[in-house]
């Protein structure tokens, strides 16, 4: 899927840990409106997450996403349990892990840098603002940021 | 409150690129220069003519820096309880891989190249404003429960 080696044009694998139907619809047809080249990949639960980013059961030909956007809240391994499995693994942890949630807690934030996230968003409430704000992410993750090449759909 | 913003950077023409491009962007920030790695340090700790040195909100660090380099100096910030929470964006003209992939393994928050154009260095400041300073929850400063002015 590589056009290019500079990385410019390449496919982008994003994993999206999201448990809300909804917000799922709205982040892929965002990504859809402003980048063409991003796959998106969902996972519905921190345990499905895991099981994704290490190539288990289903997920056994999952390709390595070049970055995740997580929800903190999610059914059977929270957000921030997700977040320090993938920091405290020496192969995931160089995977840049945003924080996207609609959490605005003082102590999630100060939380999920104390666990290493990459950054911390949160998700706004209008639709043109949700909008908005995945175009920013697509600006400034897939436009500007040098993200790690590594080798797509092992 | 302007946001407090630590640039670690050698060259003092991009020293100046940088504070203008952010002046233009039209954000309230303190940029504060350290000019090397030990700088940089002594700044975080506020040690010797850095006793008052304000916690950055986040810092820009570039990599190839004189007496302790980039990764030496983002290494030693993430491996500081109190200092591993800052965002540190690595700022740097280096696109070797070898140095993408090093800085994310030391835990970088993100990798911007410096663009040896002009406009393209305004450019990047800029997307850095946007993205950092207007869209992304910076870590609540420690010394203060309230939530930021922007």
């Amino acid at each position: 899927m590589t056009i290019n080696s500079t990385g410019e044009d390449m496919l982008k694998e994003v994993l999206l840990v999201e448990d809300s139907p909804g917000d799922v619809r709205l982040t892929r047809e965002a990504f859809r409106d402003f980048d063409k080249n991003v796959r998106l990949h969902v996972a519905i639960d921190g345990v499905d997450a895991m099981a994704f980013l290490r190539h288990e059961g289903a997920h056994a030909n999952a390709p390595r996403p070049d970055f995740i956007l997580l929800d903190l809240n999610l059914p059977k391994m929270d957000g921030r349990e997700v977040l320090a499995c993938i920091k405290k693994d020496e192969n995931l942890k160089t995977i840049p892990t945003i924080i996207l949630t609609t959490s605005d807690a003082e102590v999630d934030i100060a939380k999920s840098y104390q666990l290493q996230a990459n950054c911390y968003l949160v998700k706004p409430v209008q639709l043109d603002e949700f909008e908005n704000l995945v175009k920013s992410i697509s600006d400034f993750w897939l436009t500007k940021v040098k993200l790690t090449q590594q080798p797509h759909g092992r | 409150m302007p946001l407090e913003v630590l640039l670690v950077e050698d060259s003092p023409g991009d020293v100046r690129l940088t504070q203008e491009a952010f002046r233009e962007a039209g954000t309230r920030i303190n940029l504060h220069v350290a000019a090397d790695g030990v700088a940089a340090m002594d700044f975080l700790r506020r040690q010797g003519i850095h006793g008052h040195a304000p916690r950055p909100d986040f810092i820009l660090l570039d990599l190839n820096l004189p007496k302790m380099d980039g990764r030496e100096v983002l290494s030693c910030i993430k491996e500081d309880d109190d200092l591993k929470t800052i965002p540190t964006i690595i700022l740097t003209t280096s696109a070797a891989e070898a140095d993408v992939l090093k800085s994310y393994q030391l835990q970088a928050n993100c990798y911007l190249n410096k663009p040896v154009q002009l406009d393209e260095f305004e450019t990047v400041v800029k997307t850095i404003n946007v993205f950092w300073l207007t869209m992304a929850k910076l870590p609540p400063r420690p010394d203060s429960g309230l939530e930021r002015d922007r």
